[in-house]
């Protein structure tokens, strides 16, 4: 065999995507015929029969799914956080002592905090906010797009895009290429070096996760908004109520529910959140969080045991917002 | 579509004429005469034959520019054993590489940056090098290099490329222009920072450690330079291994000699932003002559012509604009003279005759001749022929790989993966990002060492 | 008493007010900021490299030298070991849409299934299903890969045999099944539980089986909140880089675009060039999605979580 005769049967970009469109064509067709079989089965068959056919078809694919795939890793990870890094002996508590006892914990604990109780706040009332200043405007949907955008950027492209943002150029005479650089010395002040100067580039890392939320927080308001309904906000108006009263006295509280659901999901989100501060600053700079110790103990330092620890930390700092949102989602069950 | 076919048959067509002047052929010669040919450069792979048809994977952190020097290389192996190697450079190689490992989908080989991380796979799906391999990497090697692919007695991980650390790069011309003198003792070398200090119009010094994941190996790099040069190799030794403590005196001393340079705002200007200064930008500043002198490994030569416009000369050439290149690192003083340098390691994780083969051809002379005749690249094979290598500081580096007197791989490394690939990093950049005390420093990254 | 007219210029007048030209003009600068970053991506996608590296984007404006050049060599040029961008893009697309079809039929059938069946610990269920968003993927990637690269064998006896699918996508697309299974189960179990009861109720009554009740009332009736979390699957999918690469198994086949994006960026100092137009053209696809479903997002929220 000739190399050219090699290299031509190395694939071209064309048979790859020839080929990984026959492949989806071929799942979404198959997925398609036994979704169809399934029911056409199911319709047919006798109501007895249903009786346990419908939790078959309906419910065990993704009871199974999320066993197979969420819940016995996270039992394995529970296991692994008292074993060593290899995961081979059994260890005890030491995980968690290390956890809580290196020097550089309390700045990832600190910073974790910090990016828990900002994000989710400022997002939330930002996108208030903008929901309430777009709510009556006759055509807010170019505004609307706007500030959702950056949900739509990956964390890759975020970080590009921010990188033009806080760039600093430390050898003198040298153009800036960072916006807020180039803002300072227009007015005349030194910049600092943005990413480097702690707690300075916690916030501005932060500002980039509120930057993607806020678009989220904003659409989902909105659409509460929209739900409160005219008379009570016109009879709070016939009262006599400005417009901003009859905003936070009277459509926000309608909206609670709302408002919880959205700053526990943006919450939620922050905790699991790493990329931004991996491929922001590495997690050097005193930036680090407990997302990305965890990602860099378990894959980088291959210390299973370390990251596992970690990782369960995260949970039971999590567990708390989950048990306050069932008990408001059973509250709801009861009143409907 | 015909601009990509076309494409592929340019680069098919470019190697096959490649492989085939290697041959000694012409295209043109009637079909008999060529096959002749063929089969005779071919019978250099007679030992690899009966794998015909066969794939195997390369996993590595090497991708473009200097993947498709590597691809090149392999066209006649390719072409006369029927073996198809698929390269797949990635930079989440460190990453990934465990994931796969652990999850079942190890490749067939993988190019590891360090013999530290190669020695974390020994026992856990890492496949020894056959015996001959074995043989090949004995004959065509000094001792030291298969010994960083060693772990417990069994051998695994071949060596492949090469660097030397050893090095400070400068620009001929500015130096000509300011009557300076190239230094070959370390006061010498202060003398000389003091003096462009001075000067006030150059920076003596510009440094830059960021690396994304790896921010930090720039300062590993000086730690170790200066280690084999202010202590014996003797201790440098004992330090890697972590016999000497991190945090012992002998060790302390090194750093503080480090800081003399690195920590001087006089020779770096802004100390902490070299934590931000990417590695590759950190040598920016010799090209266009805001600074001095830039103290770095081999590799930085083509990054700094490739992406800054620089040109490497040999230093008699003062008269080029951008033009660059090296002079040794100075020991304590003229006549102590070690040298640092880093390469790669190939280990195998599928225990298939074809991979052996494509394991065995990478450590012969042949292969190695031919990848560096390619360009921009070097190894310590001794079978390296240095009228292959045409980058004058490449050259030198070779000449210092072959016949160096104490010769010492990068110590972070061979270092435990959690400080070598982890703490030693971390905080080598806040040493310099936040002023962290020479004993914080050496304090937190033993305490992180896996007694 | 209020007549038609009344209450429409009562409304018109408030909507008078309410429409103050000082929020609206809030509004737009707070939009126009929000964009500034982005902005700034699009116009460096289209400078020179030279241009780029050495002066900041808004000098642009003072001199303004377009090039294309990036996009033309991100897009279409290559080479044996990295691939032109549009065929990750290609990629992207081939992983995307069966990573939201996939999800969402389950999680429609599921949160069916919790609305409206009656059994003992469906709460249960439901709610530790709704605790699950926790887990953050990375404790289930290694798992999950032993899972499909070898199967599962529980003191010798095989549960689950290797079906050797390593390497293509099928890896990939269950697990952005599962991770994506949580919230969608949650968000369309809200919606699916507020249908009417007396609806459901007469079609049982009719004679309707569990399977036609679905396909018949149930799914029709859900195909607003189904496209708006179809929007947000599609995001998550399209811009994720973790999962793609953990179980693409390294292969460049099946590699989504995030994966060439995070290649360029790597640990590279240049390239900025070829990376600006490389996000960007990541970016269109998400966009055209989302102003596309736009209106089924709206609603289709709305009655996710909001009360009476």
């Amino acid at each position: 065999m000739s190399s050219l005769a090699i290299l031509m049967a190395r694939k071209t970009p064309f048979d790859v995507i020839a080929e990984n469109f026959t492949l989806l064509a071929l799942a979404l067709l198959s997925f398609s015929a036994i979704v169809f079989l399934i029911f056409l089965l199911g319709s047919r068959s006798s109501v007895k029969t249903q009786e346990w056919l419908k939790y078959l078809v309906f419910l065990v694919p993704a009871l199974l799914l999320l066993l197979i795939g969420l819940i016995y890793p996270t039992f394995r990870t529970l296991i692994m956080s008292f074993m060593d890094k290899e995961s081979e002996t059994f260890v005890g508590f030491d995980n968690y002592i290390w956890a809580f006892t290196i020097p550089e914990i309390n700045v990832v604990l600190v910073n974790t905090l910090i990016w828990t109780l900002t994000v989710p706040l400022i997002s939330t009332l930002l996108g208030l906010a903008i929901a309430y200043m777009t709510d009556r405007m006759k055509r807010p949907a170019a505004i609307k797009s706007l500030i959702f955008m950056p949900m739509a950027i990956s964390f890759v492209g975020a970080g590009v895009i921010w990188k033009f943002v806080y760039n600093y150029q430390p050898r003198e005479g040298q153009p800036e290429i960072g916006l807020l650089s180039a803002i300072f010395k227009a007015i005349g002040l030194t910049p600092p070096n943005w990413l480097l100067e702690a707690p300075l580039n916690t916030y501005l890392l932060i500002v980039v996760m509120i930057w993607i939320q806020t678009g989220f927080a904003m659409v989902v308001l909105s659409a509460a908004l929209k739900n409160v309904p005219d008379e009570i906000v016109e009879a709070a108006m016939l009262d006599g109520a400005t417009a901003f009263k009859r905003f936070y006295l009277v459509s926000v509280p309608m909206i609670r529910a709302t408002i919880v659901v959205v700053l526990t999901t943006i919450m939620i989100g922050t905790l699991k959140v790493f990329d931004i501060v991996r491929t922001m600053t590495g997690g050097n700079f005193q930036t680090n969080v407990i997302a990305n110790e965890m990602y860099s103990q378990s894959f980088r330092q291959m210390n299973y045991g370390q990251g596992s620890a970690l990782a369960i930390i995260l949970f039971v700092a999590i567990i708390p917002i989950i048990v306050y949102n069932i008990r408001q989602l059973r509250l709801e069950r009861t009143e409907r | 579509m015909s601009t990509l076919r076309r494409r592929a048959i340019a680069l098919g067509a470019t190697a096959v004429a490649a492989s085939l002047v290697l041959a000694g052929c012409a295209s043109t010669e009637p079909a008999a005469e060529e096959t002749a040919a063929v089969d005779e450069a071919c019978a250099a792979y007679a030992d690899y034959l009966g794998n015909e048809g066969t794939e195997v994977e390369i996993y590595t952190t090497i991708i473009d520019p200097e993947a498709s020097l590597f691809i090149e290389s392999f066209a006649e192996f390719e072409e006369c054993t029927g073996i198809t190697i698929n390269w797949n450079g990635t930079q989440e190689f460190e990453a990934q590489i465990s994931v796969r490992v652990e999850g079942g989908t190890a490749p067939d080989m993988a190019i590891f940056p360090q013999p530290g991380l190669l020695a974390k796979f020994a026992g856990n799906g890492l496949v020894p090098a056959n015996d001959k391999t074995s043989a090949s990497v004995d004959e065509n090697y000094t001792a030291d290099w298969k010994t960083y692919g060693t772990v417990d007695g069994v051998f695994y991980g071949t060596p492949l490329g090469a660097n030397v650390k050893s090095f400070v790069w400068y620009s001929p011309k500015t130096f000509a222009d300011n009557g300076w003198a190239i230094p070959s003792t370390w006061a010498e070398l202060l003398a000389l920072s003091d003096e462009i200090a001075a000067g006030g119009a150059v920076q003596p010094w510009c440094a830059g450690f960021g690396s994304g994941d790896a921010t930090g190996w720039v300062g590993t790099d000086w730690m170790e330079d200066l280690m084999l040069r202010f202590q014996d190799a003797a201790t440098y030794d004992a330090w890697v291994s972590g016999e000497l403590p991190f945090n012992d005196p002998k060790v302390a001393e090194v750093l503080a000699e480090a800081g003399k340079i690195l920590k001087n705002p006089a020779y770096v200007g802004d100390v902490a932003s070299i934590a931000t200064t990417t590695f590759q930008e950190g040598g920016a500043g010799i090209v266009d002559g805001t600074c001095a002198m830039h103290r770095q490994a081999s590799f930085i030569g083509g990054i700094l012509a490739a992406d800054f416009g620089a040109t490497i000369v040999s230093p008699e050439d003062t008269t080029t604009e951008g033009g660059i290149t090296t002079f040794y690192f100075p020991g304590v003083s003229a006549d102590n003279k070690p040298a640092l340098g880093g390469g790669e390691f190939v280990g195998i994780f599928a225990d298939r005759p074809e991979v052996h083969a494509v394991h065995h051809y990478l450590t012969t002379a042949a292969w190695n001749n031919k990848k560096a005749s390619l360009g921009g690249w070097f190894s310590a094979n001794l079978g390296l022929d240095t009228a292959n290598v045409a980058d004058p500081v490449n050259k030198v580096a070779v000449e210092i790989l072959q016949n160096a007197s104490t010769f010492r791989f990068d110590g972070s490394d061979v270092m435990p993966a959690e400080v070598g690939a982890g703490s030693f990093w971390k905080e080598m950049t806040a040493w310099v990002a936040e002023n962290k005390s020479d004993k914080a420093v050496l304090d937190a990254i033993y305490a992180t060492w896996p007694y | 008493m209020t007549s038609l007219v009344n209450k429409t210029s009562v409304k018109a007048k408030a909507k008078n007010i309410f429409s103050s030209p000082i929020a609206a003009f809030a509004a737009w600068v707070i939009a126009i900021l929000w964009t500034i970053p982005t902005f700034g991506l699009l116009v460096t996608s289209i400078r020179p490299e030279k241009d780029i590296n050495t002066s900041g984007w808004w000098t642009f404006f003072a001199n303004p030298n377009i090039s294309f050049e990036n996009y033309t060599q991100v897009l279409f040029e290559g080479s044996t070991t990295n691939p032109p961008l549009f065929q990750f893009f290609f990629n992207s697309l081939a992983v995307t849409i069966p990573a939201v079809v996939f999800p969402i039929t389950l999680a429609v059938f599921a949160a069916y299934a919790l609305a409206w069946f009656n059994f003992k610990g469906r709460d249960f269920i439901f709610f530790s299903i709704f605790a699950l968003q926790v887990v953050p993927i990375q404790l289930a990637l290694i798992p999950l890969l032993q899972l499909f690269a070898k199967g599962v064998e529980i003191g010798g006896v095989t549960v689950i045999p290797d079906f050797d699918i390593t390497g293509t996508y099928i890896p990939i697309w269950i697990a952005h099944t599962i991770f994506g299974l949580p919230l969608a189960i949650f968000l369309l179990h809200n919606f699916l539980a507020q249908i009417p009861r007396e609806l459901i109720e007469a079609a049982r009554v009719d004679g309707a089986g569990w399977f036609t009740l679905f396909s018949k009332i149930v799914l029709p009736l859900s195909v607003p909140a189904i496209a708006s979390f179809a929007i947000f699957q599609f995001l998550w999918v399209w811009n994720d880089l973790l999962v793609g690469l953990t179980f693409g198994g390294g292969k460049k086949e099946v590699a989504p675009m995030t994966i060439r994006l995070a290649e360029m960026v790597g640990t590279r100092g240049s390239g900025w060039e070829l990376l600006t137009a490389g996000a960007f053209v990541s970016m269109v696809v998400p966009l055209i999605v989302f102003f596309a479903l736009q209106r089924y997002f709206v609603r289709g929220l709305l009655a996710g979580s909001v009360k009476g």
